[in-house]
This record gives C-alpha cells, structure tokens and sequence, in this order.
C-alpha cells in the first residue's frame, strides 16, 4: 500500500470508509496461532461470538477455519472453546514451530 | 439597537452563549468560570436557550462530553479555569487532534499549588500549545466579542479547530463593566447555523473518530495539523471586520497602541493593558514616544506581524502574569524574541513577570517599567533581563 503525505490524510484522522479496516492485515502481530481440530467441535460457534477480530470464518451457519490474515493470536477462542467431551478443539501453537 | 448594560465579564460571556445557543453544552463547576455556566444553566432550565446541557462530575468528564457531542455533529461549549483546565489537560489533545470545534470561555485562573483562585495566566500558558486557537480579551466587551467571533473562527471549514477565550479571572470575570450588547438576530445571523463535518450521527455515511496512528501516519497527522493552524490568522481577520461591520468594533490579530512612532513598548496580555495605555497616555503627555502591544490571537501567535510592528522600536518589555520554570524566561517574552528574531537590529527586549496569583499591577509598576525603558532605550543597555514586579523581597 502506497503511503500517504501529510496533505492528503483526513482532518482529524477520522476514518470517512466503513469497513476500511479491512485494508490493515493484523496477522503478522501473532506470536500463537489458532488450530482447529475438527473432530472436537461441536459448532456452538462460540469462538465466532468471542473472537475480537472477527477472524472466525463461518459458512452456512458453521465454523469452518480462521482468517489467519486478521487472526491476531490472542487466543480468545481457544479458552471459550467448550471442545466434545473435555477436549478442546481449538488449540494455540507458537508461531514459526 | 445594540443595548449597553452594566455587566461583569462572566455575564457578558453567558449571554453570548446564550445567544449563540449552541446543541451542547458540558461542564463542571470551578472558580472563577462558575458563574458562566451557572448563568447559563439558568438560561437551559427557564427554557431561554435549546441546549442540551449535560452536568458531569469532572472536567476530565466536561470536555470528554464536549469531544462526543462535536464528534456527533453538534455546536458545543463550554467554560473552565485553572485546576479545571489541567484536569483537561489529556481531552484538550483529543478535541484538537480530533478537529473538533469546541468553544471554551477560559477565566484565567493561578494554578495549585500553593491553591489560589485568584487571576494570572499560567493556566492558559500551560495549555497554549495543545493545538487550540487561542484568544485572549482585554475586557468584558472583548470577551463577549471574542465569544461570538470564536464561534465562526473554530467552526470554518477550512480550520476546524477548537478555541478558547481568556479573560482574566475576577479582575474581568467579577468586575461590573459598561459593555455593548448586540441584538439577538444579530449574533444569531453572524454566528449562522452549524455546518456539520463528518458527523458521527449521519448514518448514511457512518465514519469511526479516535483510530490508532502509528509512526507510518503519526507525523502526516501533526504535519497536517501545523498547516492548518498557519491558516489561522487569516480567518481570524476575515471574522473580525465581518463583525466590524455589524457591531463598530475593529479587532486584529493584536492591539497596537500608540506603536507607529514610538520608541519605547510594553508587550501585555489581557486586563493589564488598560492600566498600561493609561499610563503610557501620562508618558507621552511628558514627550516620551511610548506604545504598547496587546496580544489578541495568541495561538497561533501572529510570529511574523508581531515582528514587523515591534521591529522599529528601540526598547521593549514584556511582562508575563505566568512564569516559566525553568524555561529562563516568562512565555509572552518568549515568543516575542522569537518574533523579534529575524531582525538583527530590533529593539533591546527585557522580561517582567507580574500579578502572579491575582497580586495586583498598579499604575505605578507601569511606570517603573516605562522609566526604564527609557533608561535602556538611551543605553541600550538592559541590568536584569528577567525580574519580578512589585514582589517582597
Ligand atoms: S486467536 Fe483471537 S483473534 Fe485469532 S481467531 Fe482466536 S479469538 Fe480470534
Ligand atoms: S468454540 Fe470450539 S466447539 Fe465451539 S464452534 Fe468454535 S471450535 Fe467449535
């Protein structure tokens, strides 16, 4: 993204595009990332409710996957993640392993 | 008919905003501005003005409200001093940063400690470089000029800014002056309706306010906000012979008195400058060319306008109500030396600091001053650069 110079940027810094944060990719902030393990989950969605970053992808009403270009690691959805039967099925791994 | 009246300062300044009648309004209570918001809040409950008023706990919380309420697209004011100000002193960044303009009678006031309510102007000082427009007000009448000029100054589209009115605590905000009220219609056709700028509460064209700039865009944002100062003065001069032209009184960026010809100047804010002129009247009956300059718009401060009407005189005093710790010298002589800076043969510049904590400036102490002007001017010659009036040693 080419950078703008100080005689273009908008008074006050107020952000006149909705959705424009879409165009910052916060991914490469994580140092621990989300891993799925599908045969735990039980779709409750509650990673999709709780994550901060709506890094959750959801089709036709499922959890499906992360958005790793957002997901910023905080690891919200791994601890709400209720799992099947005491296990988990969201586990956080550091980055670069 | 404008209508004269015998009023005080902080009466004057409540009946400008009444008829400016602005969307909002958020304020806290503190001496000596209480009485503004106090009138005014009368006006709010006797149905006299459609504010919206909202009494918070804080003036941490006032001029976070004041930051909603612009942000949300409506005309917003408010009024503080001293200790209630640099509990603002965090929001006074936003509300700037943020371009919001925000009008704020500021009744200057000493700050703590040791606690003092009395006037002096290190409160306004200690805040004059938070990006606000700065006008301060020799009189009630000024204040109420300013108030309403304010208002057409901050909200241009072309600046954006908030701005704050000074005048002197008690001295002006207490004392009954004879003053010219303007009719109603008037201000209110002067002032004209607010114009809206990104408005949080259109939702046809929903935008966010406080994003995170990082060092990517930081400097592009300060870089952007110093143009848009520089854009000042101009506007302020447009404003000023508008209102010229609906009320009879002439306003600049300072007051020049008696300065085309004079030798000797005093530089002086606020209340102080009247007694000066007096005195400086007393001089020249004597044959000695004296002259003053008072400062009006004091951020941004007209560097370069300064410079050229000071520039010919042979000796000038500044004299602070507020001192500067530290930094060696009072902050009125400051920037006049930097004023002065590019003329390499302007006039020999010394500092007085005076009426710290509400100590009164008599006209004897204006007099102390323009002898030695005269003594330095001959010389050229200054003792002390820096010293303290009518202080017990
Ligand atoms: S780690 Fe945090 S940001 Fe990433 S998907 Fe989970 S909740 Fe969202
Ligand atoms: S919280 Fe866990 S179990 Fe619930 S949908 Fe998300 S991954 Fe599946």
């Amino acid at each position: 993204m080419k950078l703008k110079g100080w005689k273009k940027v908008t008074p006050g810094a107020v952000c006149t595009v909705a959705g424009s944060a879409l165009e910052f990719k916060t991914g490469s902030w994580r140092a621990f990332r989300p891993r799925w393990i599908e045969e735990n989950c039980i779709q409750c969605l509650f990673c999709w409710m709780y994550c901060p970053d709506m890094a959750v992808n959801v089709k036709d009403g499922k959890m499906v996957g992360f958005n790793y270009d957002y997901c910023k690691g905080c690891g919200i959805c791994a601890l709400e993640c209720p799992g099947k039967k005491g296990k988990k099925a969201i586990v956080m791994e550091e980055e670069g392993k | 008919m404008a209508k004269v009246v015998a009023v005080t300062g902080n009466e004057a300044v409540a009946e400008a905003l009444r008829q400016v009648n602005p969307d909002v309004s958020s304020a806290y209570p503190i001496t000596p501005a209480t009485d503004i918001m106090q009138r005014f809040t009368s006006f709010v409950s006797n149905g006299k003005v459609k504010t919206e008023m909202i009494l918070v706990e804080s003036e941490h919380s006032a001029m976070s409200g004041c930051i909603g309420a612009s942000a949300a697209g409506g005309r917003v004011m408010t009024a503080t001093s001293s200790q209630g100000l640099a509990l603002m002193w965090e929001e006074l960044f936003i509300a700037s940063g943020t371009r919001l303009p925000i009008v704020m009678a500021l009744v200057n006031r000493a700050l703590s400690a040791p606690l003092n309510i009395h006037g002096d102007h290190s409160d306004g000082m200690g805040a004059r470089d938070c990006g606000w427009i700065q006008l301060w007000s020799e009189n009630a009448q000024e204040a109420y000029d300013n108030t309403i000029q304010a208002f057409r100054i901050a909200e241009h589209l072309d600046i954006r800014l908030p701005a704050m009115v000074c005048l002197d605590g008690f001295i002006i905000s207490h004392s009954i002056e004879r003053i010219e009220y303007m009719e109603d219609d008037k201000v209110q056709n002067f002032v004209g309706e607010f114009k809206n700028l990104n408005p949080l509460l259109d939702l046809d064209h929903p935008v966010s306010y406080g994003p995170l700039i990082l060092p990517d865009y930081y400097m592009e944002y300060r870089r952007a906000h110093a143009e848009v100062m520089s854009k000042v003065p101009n506007i302020v001069l447009d404003v000023a012979s508008e209102f010229e032209k609906i009320s009879g009184r002439k306003y600049g960026l300072f007051e020049a008195y008696r300065l085309e010809d004079a030798e000797i100047g005093i530089v002086i804010l606020n209340s102080a400058a009247g007694t000066t002129k007096d005195v400086i009247d007393l001089f020249r009956e004597k044959g000695i060319k004296a002259g003053l300059l008072k400062p009006r718009l004091y951020r941004p401060f007209p560097y370069e306008e300064i410079g050229n009407a000071l520039k010919h005189l042979k000796a000038v005093c500044v004299l602070d109500r507020a001192d500067a710790f530290g930094g060696s010298y009072g902050p009125l002589f400051i920037d006049i030396a930097a004023s002065l800076y590019p003329h390499k043969n302007g006039p020999v510049l010394f500092n007085k600091i005076y009426g710290l904590g509400g100590r009164d400036y008599l006209p004897e102490h204006a007099e102390l001053v323009l002898n030695e002007l005269a003594e330095v001017a001959k010389t050229g010659k200054v003792k002390t650069i820096k010293e303290y009036i009518a202080v017990r040693e």
